[in-house]
């Protein structure tokens, strides 16, 4: 049994069908509406498959891998895989205490990710230094050292207060657009010089200043502030 | 089953007590001992491996539990604290005296093997230099770090006074944040006339290949060395392990500690007394409660004071509960190291939050606990809290013991690849000074809880115990047993918790601390941690320093590890369950 073929709706002339077809298919606009388009599919995709590198530095490593876990479950957002290598991690969370002697790892991992990169301090140590601020092996916050999207406070944060920062993140992610990312500019992206173990740790791009300054005390002294001493009780 | 005996009443001679010890050293070096006291014997340094190869081999102090040092301003003062592991009792207190200038003390390692990572620290924060010591450098800091930083004259880039309180912390005191306070604006600090320009790092340079022709296999060989670490998806934090190869056989493993170094020693000698127990809530992260447990144990013995009854029975329901959440992590992190990622590791975590929970509910916070206080606890518990355990010791956690075990231990390909592995002799595991169930699991019959009980560990009746050969497969066993047993004294402990108070006399911001020295110990999940105090009688502490199991269960890896496949590292790595907050501190 053959079908009866039926023969092509022809429309008025060709060109009014190539019009009804592209008007049905294809959206025309403005370069920019495009723009914002394509950002809206290409974010969508990005906020839910954030994979974190798998690095737990202290402490909050523990609540980290507790947010993974059954009870408070990451991977509803998208973001369970966990990457042991940098190189196909999209987001560091940095979880604990940053130390001068891991300072210089921290910073070649984080060079290490492909863009689009972000960091996620995890901690009050990770933020700002902690209750270890005052040590002498500790830095104040991976801020000195990377650029820092989404800060978590809490010592440790709770699992729900780190499932609120990646929410954080994702809201970042979703206001980006590929016109003005870093990633897509022309030039080579360069990666964050690491620091240096010395005496103590510094800063490779402030040798020059850290010299000046080493070798002139007077100088040196007069950059901090003193504090005002004054004990309890004592009127102005 | 022999039972460690308890320490036998003060009528009899305490063959541990250090003036006995003291008469007994005279008797073969005439003039090997300066003074001796309760306080501990002092040793003259020229006598010192002597005297303690005959502690050793004579009066069979055969374990070393802790090396650490003391600032004065006229010497310094390494202190050894050695015990026995047949006869129990509180351990012998040794003290040796060096010089301020170029201050050395000979090494221990010859006779302890556990000497080694400690007196490396004791080099690396304090100056002490050990001659005889097979590789003295730096272990927690890094080699070309400027400065002692334990030594009393050392100053943090952000010093501000010499003890807290400090005087700007007050409503209307004058604080300024420590960045705008350091010349430099941020936590560092450089020697006068550093030239950052032209500094040349002392990087470890290690040749990886070509190192030499190895002898072992039938193919022509070179030795390699591949570096593990301080990223490693292993999951134990940022350990470093330096592993020499011989084709795919281990030859050497040297771990390379200090990457989560955060100063306790240092903080805790500026912070007051009350002000350290949320601090050592952060040494091992997954233990806070057994963490603080221990440390005003060891400031009670200093003060002489002891909790009301309540506060007994409740701080040992918190340390057992740690401790079966600990295990159970640990057997889970250890199927980590095998490669069945995360699947095994969510049984223990799922029965861990139900006691996280449990800890939220008495302390406001999941992990870091701060719940112990000098003379009892925070704050009592609240009116389900008893309930609420009692409905997991009696329903839950059994079961999940067993099941643990069932479907973990009694796994074929579990057995196949723990038995035989990483094995770790008895005496090696006592030379080594390993803790807890690493030392267990190798048959050595010691627990702090049966060897000298602290709280009221002497009213229950539980095991400890042991290994055969002291392999994975043994470590693993005595930690699945070891929560078995805790479930047992939390049974017995629920049954008579007694209502009352919770502390003894009334809260105290400062508390008053004769001056004197302690050792305080007890049985953590990871093995002995102990809490060496020096106190001047002051608010704060003089010396605070924290005797970390982790820490020295490390120093076995290298005896473990080598002759194994590198496959089989990190799983022998895993076994010693170490958290490297508690390892590098």
């Amino acid at each position: 049994m053959v079908e009866e073929q039926k023969p092509i709706q022809v429309a008025a002339s060709e060109d009014a069908w190539l019009d009804e077809q592209v008007r049905r298919s294809v959206w025309v606009g403005p370069l920019n509406k495009v723009v914002d388009f394509v950002d809206l599919i290409y974010n969508w995709g990005r906020r839910n498959s954030v994979w974190p590198l798998g690095f737990g530095l202290a402490c909050c490593a523990i609540e980290f891998i507790c947010t993974q876990s059954s009870r408070f479950d990451m991977s509803r957002f998208g973001m369970e895989l966990v990457r042991a290598s940098p190189r196909q991690a999209d987001l560091m969370i940095v979880s604990g205490t940053v130390t001068k002697k891991m300072g210089p790892a921290i910073v070649r991992l984080y060079n290490q990710m492909a863009e689009p990169k972000y960091v996620l301090a995890m901690g009050a140590c990770a933020s700002a230094g902690g209750p270890f601020k005052e040590g002498y092996n500790v830095v104040s916050g991976v801020d000195k050292l990377l650029p820092v999207d989404v800060y978590v406070p809490g010592c440790p944060p709770t699992p729900q207060a780190l499932l609120n920062g990646l929410i954080q993140l994702q809201k970042k992610i979703d206001k980006q657009s590929i016109r003005d990312v870093a990633w897509y500019r022309k030039g080579a992206q360069e990666g964050v010089p690491e620091p240096v173990l010395g005496p103590d740790l510094f800063d490779a791009r402030r040798v020059e200043e850290i010299t000046e300054l080493a070798a002139d005390p007077a100088k040196l002294e007069a950059r901090a502030i003193k504090i005002v001493k004054e004990t309890k009780g004592e009127k102005k | 089953m022999a039972v460690n005996p308890p320490p036998p009443p003060e009528t009899k001679i305490n063959p541990n007590d250090p003036q006995v010890v003291a008469e007994k050293i005279k008797t073969v070096f005439a003039d090997a001992v300066e003074s001796a006291s309760a306080q501990g014997i002092v040793v003259k340094s020229d006598k010192l491996l002597d005297v303690t190869r005959y502690l050793r081999d004579k009066l069979s102090f055969d374990y070393l539990n802790n090396v650490t040092s003391v600032d004065y301003p006229d010497r310094f003062e390494v202190v050894y604290q050695v015990s026995s592991m047949d006869r129990g009792g509180a351990p012998l207190t040794l003290k040796v005296n060096a010089a301020r200038e170029n201050p050395t003390v000979p090494s221990l390692v010859p006779v302890y093997r556990g000497a080694d990572f400690q007196e490396r620290e004791v080099y690396d924060l304090m100056g002490i230099q050990f001659p005889g010591h097979p590789n003295l450098h730096r272990i927690l800091l890094w080699d070309g770090f400027e400065g002692y930083p334990l030594r009393k004259d050392y100053k943090e880039p952000y010093y501000e006074e010499e003890k807290k309180p400090f005087g700007t912390r007050w409503d209307q005191g004058h604080h300024v944040i420590a960045e705008d306070r350091n010349p430099w604006h941020d936590n560092v600090k450089y020697p006068a006339n550093f030239d950052a320009m032209s500094y040349k790092p002392t990087q470890e340079i290690y040749p990886t290949l070509g190192l030499a022709e190895a002898t072992s296999t039938r193919l022509r060989t070179d030795k390699i060395v591949v570096n593990i670490g301080p990223q490693h998806p292993s999951t134990h934090g940022v350990a470093r392990l330096k592993v020499t190869l011989d084709g795919e056989t281990i030859v050497a493993v040297e771990p390379v500690l200090g990457y989560l170094h955060r100063n306790h020693d240092k903080i805790g000698e500026r912070n007051t007394y009350l002000q350290n127990i949320p601090y050592t809530d952060r040494l091992d992260y997954f233990t806070s409660m057994s963490n603080n447990f221990t440390y005003v144990i060891g400031v009670e013995k200093l003060m002489g004071i002891k909790p009301p009854e309540r506060a007994e029975y409740i701080r040992v329901i918190m340390a057992e509960l740690t401790r079966w959440q600990s295990h159970a992590v640990a057997v889970g992190f250890l199927y980590n190291d095998l490669g069945a990622f995360y699947t095994p590791l969510l049984y223990g975590l799922e029965e861990r939050e139900l006691i996280l929970d449990l800890f939220e509910a008495v302390s406001g916070s999941r992990m870091m606990c701060n719940y112990m206080r000098f003379g009892g606890l925070a704050r009592d518990v609240p009116e389900d809290f008893l309930g609420k355990v009692q409905y997991l010791v009696d329903e839950r956690l059994p079961k999940r013991t067993d099941e643990l075990e069932a479907y973990l231990i009694k796994n074929e390909l579990f057995l196949a690849r723990a038995k035989k592995v990483g094995v770790l002799p008895r005496d090696l595991a006592i030379s080594y000074s390993t803790a807890g169930p690493v030392l267990r699991g190798s048959g050595v019959k010691y627990d702090v809880r049966r060897a000298e009980p602290y709280s009221i560990y002497d009213r229950f009746d539980f095991d400890i115990p042991t290994g055969t050969t002291g392999d994975l497969y043994d470590r693993t066993i005595v930690r699945i047993a070891e929560m078995r047993e805790s479930l047992r004294i939390l049974k017995q402990a629920l049954k008579d918790v007694p209502a009352g108070e919770i502390m003894t006399g009334k809260k105290n911001y400062q508390i008053r601390v004769p001056k004197g020295e302690v050792y305080g110990r007890a049985e953590n999940p990871k093995g002995e941690l102990g809490f060496f105090l020096n106190s001047d009688g002051s608010p704060n502490p003089y010396r605070y320093h924290v005797r970390s199991p982790s820490f020295i269960n490390m120093g076995a890896l290298n005896e473990m590890a080598v002759g194994h496949k590198i496959a089989d590292l990190i799983v022998i790595f895993g076994s010693l369950d170490v958290v490297m907050g508690e390892v590098d501190r």
